[in-house]
């Protein structure tokens, strides 16, 4: 089948990947310490296993030396095998270890992703670096503070309880005594000390004693992003380098049938390898790689295979659900009782099409081999899984790949898989010099994966009195991300059931809670408005999650919406929308507006509020949920991926349309600090609210239920209601 | 058939042979080794290319490198004074405009053409302006925020 070469599906998360590979320290002690500067010795090795099952929690932990080491100088260097894509883990994960070891955050340096010198803090996914990384690091620091802190009492013969620890120095008060980590670190015992293990249970600061976590600290590296001085994945340059292009099937599921490289092998200082389906070539200069690339691809003879086109995406996945079998719904109470004593039931059906990440960096490696050894430069967002990745395919132990991801440019969950590091090690290889692959946008739009589509059939059950006492939820295809409803609701059967997609699917931000949050909250609001109730006391009256309810009635208040839901016109509506996912709450309102004549659907505004326990950092979390918010307009209102016979139709941003300048509406953002529970990650769930909110607002204003993402209104076409 | 493209990049003469159809942005990038101008799309609609041609914003990845011959080029690497930056670059770190940070070359660049035209832009200016530059971190709010800081000064 088709789908079976092409659709080699992505895990949808990571959660669900298996045992991952272990990574060691290949380095020796004597060049390690050299790469951290001169200071702390550090053993690195013995006992120590930095594999960590998926999820972020540690296998076994790791020692105090592979999560920090203190430079003479003073400052700190602390490792971690999260990557900094935008979503803030540098500044909060720099933060995280100051406020434990009780220095500013301008003394720690932190060294990010690079499969030599950290420990796998697992890939950068799922909003875990918040709740798993951060008191990782936290614990680690903690602790090394703790041995610091007792060194420091046995060598003065004082009570550890005595010693005040401040500004990365121990002092004894009574006797005045003061020694600093950089001068304690000069100790041999030190070494001895942070060979053990990190604890697990060693006290961390409280959130009401924070004084480094809780604030706005900037980005450590953004002044070399203003001057253009930072070196992306597709920035790296090694001596002697060529560029490198593959050749890619005319469609999805072609295969190779023929292929004559003579001409191209011809061309001068030009590189060509094929091995099986793989065909690429390396030059030195991308503009030369293309052109050998378009002498390669004139001999190219395919095979091709037919393809589902996303005209008929939805009926392919009702047609393919897999509704029995290994998918079991999850029931409460009894849905055909409930169901039968309701006095009116309602059934809608609502689709969610493809959409990109369409990261601002398409993705990109530079490889080099030396001495049967492979370093790649490259943006994935789980550096050892890479690593684990490329030592499979050249067959060589994990220890002789090292994998270094840079800051990147972005990713959204699009960047679980490592495509460009595997090509441009195979042509680094092949070339006996170092290759860069630079993904095209069009590569990057066909060959890299997608969000989940999905069919979202619902099922609802009111009784006399407006109460929803019946829940049927069945999505097909996207996932069970934030299926279960919030609402207090006595018989419920929810089920998420798998299809089959015709396109390459996995993570994105929040990957299927959109999906789950837009059908969810758009049927109740039909729901809604078919007991006659307003949409926000109806939703009030079925939620007993207090943390919901905060969020919902902070964005009301702050939107008005009881005045302006009053002032609905033909042209402008109101809607509202909430929800939970990932451990955070969100709630939305928003006011569009309709251009009858152009079909568009114009947000004019956005009022938020968020929860997601202590805000570790308001400046950067302000930024996540803005940023959620205008990328959520894009998969609401404009997104969506076309394919025929196998090809993307609108593999560029001429054709897919992502939010620009000109779509940003107002936006308020109200960041509700929740420090009676632990911190949770806060990159993804604010966009769940989004697109529900607004198929809510354009029925208000015109009684047309649009139940397909991207919304498009069609005057006339949707199913018309009273409003 | 190679050419021979005279430019003056951030200050200083260069001469490049090379296909005349090839783009300004490989040639900065891969001749040149200035990387901070990058790659979004390759077809001119997403900014981040972008670079300033005798003191015009261009998007280097649909100018031929022939197009840039005797022509004075600033990249971002060029637009600070030693150590001073350019009142756009201070403004982007003020404002914390950047999450990843691979569009913020493009959108300094395309701001600091904007406001050497137009000191004092509307908003409305502001958004036409800018309108090709493209953030998937979607950071435009703060964006934004910083283009206006900067129009202040
Ligand atoms: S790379 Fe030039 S406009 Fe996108
Ligand atoms: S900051 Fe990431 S693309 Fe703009």
């Amino acid at each position: 089948m088709t789908q079976n070469i092409l659709a080699k599906k992505v895990e949808a998360q990571q959660s669900e990947a298996s045992d991952e590979p272990r990574c060691e320290f290949e380095l020796s002690r004597r060049s390690f310490v050299k790469l951290l500067g001169a200071g702390l010795l550090i053993t690195v090795t013995e006992g120590v296993s930095f594999g960590r099952r998926s999820g972020g929690r540690s296998r076994r932990s790791i020692t105090v030396a592979a999560r920090l080491h203190i430079n003479q100088d003073g400052t700190i260097t602390v490792m971690t095998g999260k990557v900094e894509e935008g979503q803030g883990a540098r500044a909060q994960l720099t933060q995280a270890a100051a406020e434990e070891l009780r220095v500013a955050a301008d003394q720690i340096r932190l060294v990010m992703a690079d499969t030599a010198l950290v420990p796998n803090d697992g890939r950068t996914a799922g909003s875990q670096t918040t709740p798993s990384t951060v008191p990782a690091v936290r614990r680690g620091a903690a602790t090394a503070r703790e041995l610091l802190t007792r060194l420091a009492a046995e060598q003065w013969k004082v009570d550890r309880g005595a010693l005040d620890v401040r500004d990365g120095a121990i002092t004894h008060q009574a006797t005045k005594r003061t020694v600093s980590y950089a001068d304690l670190a000069k100790s041999k015992d030190v070494a001895g000390a942070f060979a053990q293990a990190v604890s697990s249970d060693v006290t961390v600061t409280p959130v009401g004693a924070w004084k480094v976590l809780g604030t706005a600290v900037a980005r450590p590296n953004w002044r070399d992003l203003v001057t253009g001085a930072h070196r992306f994945p597709s920035d790296f340059v090694r001596p002697n380098m060529l560029y490198g292009k593959i050749l890619r099937p005319p469609s999805y599921g072609a295969t190779l049938e023929s292929i004559d490289l003579s001409k191209a092998k011809a061309m001068k200082d030009v590189v060509v390898v094929c091995d099986g389906q793989f065909v690429g070539c390396a030059a030195p200069s991308s503009f030369r790689a293309t052109q050998v690339l378009e002498v390669i691809a004139k001999t190219a003879s395919w095979k091709t295979v037919s393809h589902p086109s996303s005209k008929d995406l939805f009926s392919h996945l009702k047609k393919n659900a897999r509704l029995g079998g290994r998918s079991r719904p999850r029931s409460r109470g009894s849905i055909d009782k409930g169901l039968a004593d309701a006095s009116k039931v309602l059934e809608r059906t609502y689709e969610v099409a493809y959409i990109q990440h369409t990261p601002m960096e398409p993705r990109a490696a530079t490889a080099e081999w030396k001495d049967g050894k492979l370093t790649v430069w490259t943006g994935v967002d789980g550096p050892q899984q890479a690593q684990g990745d490329l030592a499979r395919t050249f067959q060589i132990p994990s220890e002789r790949v090292r994998v270094i991801v840079p800051d990147m440019g972005s990713g959204f969950g699009g960047k679980h898989t490592g495509e460009a590091a595997v090509e441009a090690a195979r042509l680094a290889k092949a070339a006996g010099r170092p290759v860069a692959v630079h993904w095209t946008r069009a590569e990057e739009f066909t060959w890299a994966y997608f969000r989940p589509a999905a069919v979202i059939e619902c099922k609802g059950g009111l009784d006399a009195k407006g109460a929803l006492i019946a829940w049927d939820f069945t999505n097909i295809n996207a996932g069970g991300a934030a299926i279960d409803t919030p609402y207090n609701i006595a018989n419920t059967k929810i089920l998420s059931a798998g299809s089959d997609s015709p396109l390459r699917q996995g993570a994105y931000r929040c990957l299927a809670a959109t999906a789950n949050n837009f059908a969810r909250e758009s049927f109740m609001d039909e729901l809604a408005a078919a007991a006659g109730i307003d949409p926000l006391a109806f939703r009030l009256a079925h939620l007993e999650n207090q943390r919901i309810r905060t969020v919902l009635e902070a964005a009301a208040k702050h939107f008005d919406w009881a005045t302006r839901r009053k002032k609905v016109t033909a042209d402008i509506g109101v809607g509202l929308a909430c929800g939970t996912e990932k451990s955070s709450v969100v709630a939305a309102c928003v006011e569009v507006g309709i251009d009858r004549k152009r079909g568009e659907i114009k947000v004019h505004q956005v009022c938020e509020a968020f929860e997601c326990g202590p805000i570790q950092n308001p400046a950067n979390l302000t930024s996540q949920v803005q940023g959620c918010i205008i990328m959520g307009l894009g998969g609401a209102l404009s997104e969506e991926m076309e394919f025929a016979d196998g090809k993307i139709l609108n593999a560029s941003f001429a054709g897919y349309r992502v939010p620009r300048f000109r779509d940003v509406p107002k936006i308020d953002v109200h960041l509700i600090n929740n420090t009676d529970i632990p911190s949770a990650g806060g990159g993804e769930t604010p966009i769940i609210a989004i697109a529900p909110a607004i198929a809510n607002a354009v029925f208000v204003a015109t009684g047309v239920r649009i139940r397909s993402m991207p919304m498009r209104f069609v005057p006339m076409t949707g199913e018309v209601q009273k409003r | 058939m190679d050419v021979k493209v005279n430019l003056t990049v951030n200050g200083k003469k260069r001469s490049v042979t090379t296909d005349p159809k090839r783009s300004l942005l490989d040639v900065l990038r891969e001749e040149l080794n200035l990387t901070g101008t990058k790659y979004g799309c390759g077809e001119g609609r997403c900014g981040a290319c972008t670079v300033l041609m005798d003191g015009k914003r261009v998007l280097s990845c649909v100018t031929p490198a022939a197009q840039a011959n005797k022509k004075t080029i600033t990249t971002i690497e060029g637009l600070a004074r030693g150590d001073s930056l350019h009142p756009v670059q201070e403004a982007f770190l003020a404002e914390g405009a950047m999450q990843c940070g691979y569009c913020t070359p493009g959108m300094i660049l395309t701001a600091a053409a904007l406001l050497e035209k137009n000191p004092n832009p509307t908003d409305e200016e502001i958004t036409t302006a800018m309108n090709v530059n493209l953030c998937r971190c979607n950071g435009y709010t703060k964006i934004l925020n910083a283009v206006r800081r900067a129009s202040k000064k």
